[in-house]
């Protein structure tokens, strides 16, 4: 997902990964053409339509395709917080349609999924505010033409949504250059003496991973400009050893590795993780501590992905216990007392009973020593 | 002669159908009542209650209550009527009360709802307890369903609460209607139901007979057609609705039944109750019933504060945002106006950050805003008393307030009773007898000091809230103590001794999640000995004991894995709390069945014991406690007592060392040389500014043993020949400060000790 300056044609089929706008404008136009419903301020649809857009359903004769499965609550909460005009900034663990849930919102509000910012360390005020073409500045003086716009505010000027990746992972002084445009809808653009002010239908949305430790936690003055919807990890175990298993599959053959059957060392891979997770058996009658780390469908992938890998180089081809062991001791054990206890735990209370379990404890005890 | 009809045209009757512990039906019957003025209101509810009404006007009568009627014979089989401030039935009371209207109740009786079959004998218990009316199938769903809304609460909430009354008789009329059509639709077939509403009836006509002018039913709604007589065919005659309940009359025999008021809690009205109509917010009805103006605003101001009062802070700004989007959401919803759902959302995106804990404290606190009811003196005797004084009658006790002492004898049936009634009631904080100490052996005999004092009736009347029986109650009771690991353990303790295995099962459940949520090893330290107690001693009180054992386990695997990490780099004083109930784990260990979980203690000790950060005083407790379990040989023992007194160590960390190694007795030492010989050899290595820095600790550690142990030690630290003076003198228990100089005393004195044995 990158920023594209210039839009490919939609039709262009070398295109790996065409913009939501693009992929679905079928979809989009359907919806546009049933929807009598009152829309907000520059907005292509009603909220309902938004709402039917990502949740799926059928406009006139065109069925809309479900584009996130979940709880509909949280999709209303989300639209609602956008039409309010107040930032919205969509929290969950990697690997629970964050992203996605953002390209499609502002796909199907303003109908724009590219005035995007990816939140990284090295994201500078630049990205938010503007920048400058230096040929032009040193030529010509500070002037409108020599100013280069930000993502923030294009989507200003033109009332339309603009998109941020990873808020939490931009160093916390760029984060606070959102305050002013997220209260008074404003930018000063002191060089030039003006300022460019948000149209209406202008809004933010951002997502953060509320689970990764050490990256820059938003101020308080800057959290208390968004509403917080939480996506939820994947609800039932068969949906989420489907995720696992097919992007297993996919990187699999990124990594040209022997297709080979594993839904079964998945299956307990994902067990293990929903379990601790959740801090609760599957059968409900053994409650356990829960570890510091994520646990998130993403680490469950590269578990199975790297227990492959060894299967497949120093093994002989097929997932065992043993090649994902060292794996998830790793993934469970992110801090070294308390989770140790918590998984030293889980294998004496919980996997040691399990019969079938046999040679999966035998391997953990193995790499825990 | 009385018309056939329930709804005669002349006197008029108003039908007012509501939805139970609705606020808004709560306005409308308020309202429709101020408009029509009756000279009589019947209200769905047992007609044993009319006695009771007379106390609504009493100050100290305050909702949440609840109407329970009770068989007098068997307190256990009750059915409660519960009222919040925001019930119709509550509103109607009030407005019969404040207006000097006659109120009764017309619902079949409670002496026939309590009843048992005539074929039965008396005394065969019921074959299930009985909780009052059943549900029957949701009216509102129906109609919800088709209006084409999942969620029946949402569309009652919708359609008939929140919108403000403009005629409140009108919305009643609606209500009727639609109930009609609803039940047009899908006939009654319940015959309980049926019969209800046929004594329903038969109490209305004999109030349109006693000469009522307007007579106002309160019913829900379901049965608003049944009386108003809006049913197709023909209304049903007297006579029917006379041979339909002589059918029950003829099967049933009618109980003897006490009717009273008892307090009540808001939580509790959450619980599926007697009416079928379970609330579970009743903080936010509460709301709706008492605030008409912003009462969205309101309450997220409310919300703020709750999330204030727990340092979760809270801006105006904030609010004001919460309530745009509550705003918002109704309107992508397609609601004509925020409902709970939308509260919610709001304030969880908004004012909690996504989080759900934040929003378990609004609800909580808010949305359920528990609230204790209070009922006056007055009011007729509770059926925990009733109870209390039944078991007290059959078990042939006295209420005498004169101290009494008994010694019961568990293994006959009569005196294990007792001693039951009495723990259950201690665990009711009525504290009848006071259990004390018994001379003799044996786990059998327990002794008490019996006295019975007035204020504990008061006590049991604050217990009824629990429940009816003392059972029950104490159960209750237990569980809701529960609230922390060690108030748990304590909680299954007492669990077992006062024989409710019936609340067993759910505080062992609960136990496991504390512990499993819990990284406090010595709370769970804490926890080991009293379980491991009940397992072991259930048996005596006839408790299964078997998922207690399972429990007693998991907790000890769980100490396992952790403790070697807890009991690391523990500073001096945490390690002296941490030692008692190390110890206390340690002796209730062995009463555990063998199994993993058993060795795994032994084997979680000898890997704390080699760790080097833990402190002194722990290190040298952990290695006694090995060698005396046989987990560690005398060789081994003496090497590590060796190293721990080693150059490498500073004196007092050696004296902590030697302060574990020797609690709990003198023998070891006595009679074992070689460890003997290593501590005397260190103590005669130690300088003279070491030995004073040492001496005190020594002296704490030697100073527990019985003077004869010291006598004895004395005896075998002399045969040792080594330089024994300052060994002695620690051991007579000498502790001035200027030990040198008094060398040639302590010589005699050693003399002397050493003469007399």
């Amino acid at each position: 997902m990158t920023d594209a300056v210039t839009a490919p044609a939609a039709d262009d089929a070398t295109v790996l990964r065409p913009h939501a706008e693009q992929q679905f404008a079928d979809e989009l136009a359907a919806l546009a053409a049933v929807d009598d419903r009152p829309r907000p301020a520059s907005w292509r649809l009603s909220p309902w339509a938004v709402v039917t857009y990502l949740l799926g359903g059928v406009a006139g004769d065109t069925v809309i395709t479900p584009k996130y499965v979940g709880s509909r609550r949280l999709i209303e909460v989300a639209v609602a917080t956008v039409a309010t005009d107040r930032a919205l900034l969509l929290l969950g663990v990697p690997g629970t349609a964050k992203s996605w849930v953002s390209e499609h919102l502002a796909a199907a509000i303003s109908g724009d999924s590219t005035l995007l910012i990816q939140g990284t360390a090295g994201t500078g005020e630049e990205s938010i505010r503007y920048g400058w073409n230096y040929a032009r500045l040193l030529a010509e003086g500070p002037s409108e033409a020599a100013l280069v716009p930000s993502p923030v505010l294009i989507a200003m000027r033109t009332g339309a949504i603009a998109r941020i990746e990873e808020l939490t992972r931009m160093p916390s002084d760029v984060q606070d250059a959102l305050i002013t445009v997220l209260s008074e809808k404003t930018l000063p653009v002191p060089e030039l003496g003006t300022e460019v002010a948000a149209r209406r239908g202008f809004n933010v949305i951002a997502t953060a991973n509320d689970r990764d430790r050490g990256v820059n936690d938003l101020s308080a003055a800057l959290r208390r400009r968004f509403n917080t919807v939480v996506l939820p990890l994947p609800a039932g175990i068969e949906e989420e050893v489907g995720i696992v298993a097919t992007r297993v599959a996919e990187l699999g053959r990124t990594l040209d590795l022997p297709v080979a059957d594993a839904s079964e060392e998945i299956r307990r891979v994902v067990t293990v993780f929903r379990e601790l997770r959740s801090g609760l058996t599957t059968d409900g009658r053994t409650a356990l501590k829960v570890p510091s780390g994520s646990l998130s469908t993403a680490e469950a992938i590269s578990v199975v992905t790297g227990g492959w890998a060894l299967a497949a180089h120093f093994g002989d081809g097929v997932l065992r216990a043993a090649d994902v062991a060292g794996g998830i001791t790793g993934a469970v054990i992110k801090d070294p007392v308390a989770d140790r206890v918590a998984w030293t735990e889980y294998l004496e209370t919980v996997v040691r009973q399990r019969s079938d379990w046999r040679d999966f404890y035998r391997a953990c005890r193995e790499v825990a020593g | 002669m009385v018309s056939d009809t329930a709804a005669p045209a002349r006197p008029p009757v108003r039908v007012l159908g509501v939805r139970h512990h609705g606020p808004g039906s709560a306005r409308a019957v308020r309202a429709a009542l101020e408009h029509d003025r009756p000279d009589r209101l019947l209200i769905e509810g047992p007609p044993e209650a009319d006695a009771l009404v007379a106390f609504v006007a009493d100050p100290d009568l305050q909702p949440p209550v609840a109407v329970l009627a009770y068989r007098t014979d068997d307190p256990a089989a009750a059915a409660f009527w519960p009222f919040a401030e925001f019930s119709p039935e509550w509103q109607a009371l009030r407005w019969a009360v404040d207006n000097d209207v006659p109120v009764s109740f017309i619902d079949l009786p409670a002496a026939l709802v309590l009843g048992r079959p005539k074929d039965v004998p008396p005394d065969t218990p019921a074959a299930e307890p009985v909780t009052g009316p059943t549900l029957r199938t949701d009216p509102i769903a129906l109609l919800a369903r088709a209006a084409g809304h999942d969620d029946p609460e949402r569309w009652w909430e919708d359609v008939v609460e929140n919108r403000s009354p403009g005629d409140p008789l009108d919305s009643f009329a609606a209500v009727t209607a639609a109930m009609t059509a609803v039940r047009t639709e899908h006939p009654e077939q319940d015959t309980r139901t049926l019969r209800r509403e046929a004594h329903m009836r038969k109490l209305l006509r004999a109030a349109v007979k006693d000469g009522a002018q307007r007579v106002a039913v309160v019913c829900g709604a379901w049965h608003a057609p049944a009386l108003a007589g809006t049913l197709p065919g023909r209304p049903p005659t007297a006579a029917a609705d006379n041979a339909l309940l002589r059918e029950l009359t003829a099967t049933t025999r009618a109980a003897k039944v006490t009717a009273t008021w008892v307090p009540w809690t808001h939580s509790r009205l959450a619980a599926r109750s007697g009416y079928g109509a379970g609330v579970d917010s009743p903080g936010w009805y509460g709301h709706l019933f008492s605030s008409t103006e912003h009462a969205l605003e309101r309450w997220l101001s409310g919300t703020a504060q709750v999330l204030r009062a727990h340092d979760l802070p809270t801006s105006t700004a904030n609010v004001i945002e919460a309530v745009r989007l509550a705003r918002a959401l109704a309107v992508v919803r397609e609601r004509p106006e925020p409902g709970l759902t939308e509260v919610l959302d709001a304030t969880r995106a908004v004012l909690c950050d996504g989080s759900d804990l934040a929003l378990g404290f609004v609800v909580a606190e808010a949305v359920v805003g528990e609230r204790l009811g209070q009922v006056p003196d007055s009011a007729p005797a509770v059926p925990l008393t009733a109870d209390v004084r039944a078991s007290a009658k059959s078990l042939r006790l006295k209420f005498d307030p004169k101290p009494r002492e008994t010694v019961l004898d568990l293994r006959t049936a009569n005196d294990r009773r007792r001693s039951q009634l009495w723990w259950r009631l201690r665990i009711l904080d009525v504290d009848w007898a006071a259990p004390t100490q018994v001379s003799g052996t044996g786990t059998f005999r327990e002794g008490w000091t019996v006295a019975w004092r007035p204020d504990l009736e008061v006590r049991l009347v604050e217990a009824s809230m629990w429940g009816t029986t003392v059972e029950s109650a104490a159960g209750r009771r237990l569980v809701d103590r529960a609230d922390s690991l060690a108030a748990c353990a304590t909680a299954i303790a007492d669990g077992v001794t006062a024989e409710l295995p019936a609340v067993l099962d759910e505080l062992t459940g609960r136990l496991d999640r504390f512990a499993a949520a819990s990284a406090d090893i010595t709370g769970l330290l804490r926890a080991l000995p009293a379980l491991v107690r009940a397992q072991r001693y259930g048996s005596v009180r006839g408790v299964d004991t078997a998922a207690l054992a399972g429990v007693a386990q998991a907790v000890l695997t769980r100490i396992c894995a952790g403790l070697s990490a807890a009991l690391g780099g523990l500073n001096d004083d945490a390690a002296r709390d941490v030692r008692e109930h190390l110890e206390a784990a340690h002796d209730a260990v062995p009463l555990l069945p063998p199994g993993p979980a058993r060795d795994g203690w032994y084997a979680a000790l000898a890997e704390t014991a080699d760790r080097r950060d833990v402190p002194a005083l722990l290190g040298g407790r952990l290695v006694r406690l090995l060698m005396d379990a046989d987990r560690m040989d005398r060789g081994q023992a003496a090497d590590r007592l060796h190293a721990a007194l080693s150059v490498g160590q500073d004196a007092s960390e050696k004296a902590y060392w030697v302060e574990g190694f020797t609690a709990g007795g003198a023998l070891l030492l006595i009679h074992d040389r070689e460890l003997l010989s290593v501590l005397d050899s260190w103590v005669a290595s130690l300088s003279a500014d070491e030995f004073l820095t040492v001496a005190p600790l020594l002296r704490r550690g030697f100073g527990q043993f019985e003077p004869a142990e010291r006598g004895n030690l004395l005896t075998a630290a002399r045969a040792l020949s080594h330089n024994p003076v300052s060994t002695v003198v620690e051991m007579a228990g000498f502790d001035e400060a200027d030990l040198a100089a008094a060398a040639p005393v302590l010589a005699t004195v050693r003399v002397l000790l050493g003469g007399l044995r």
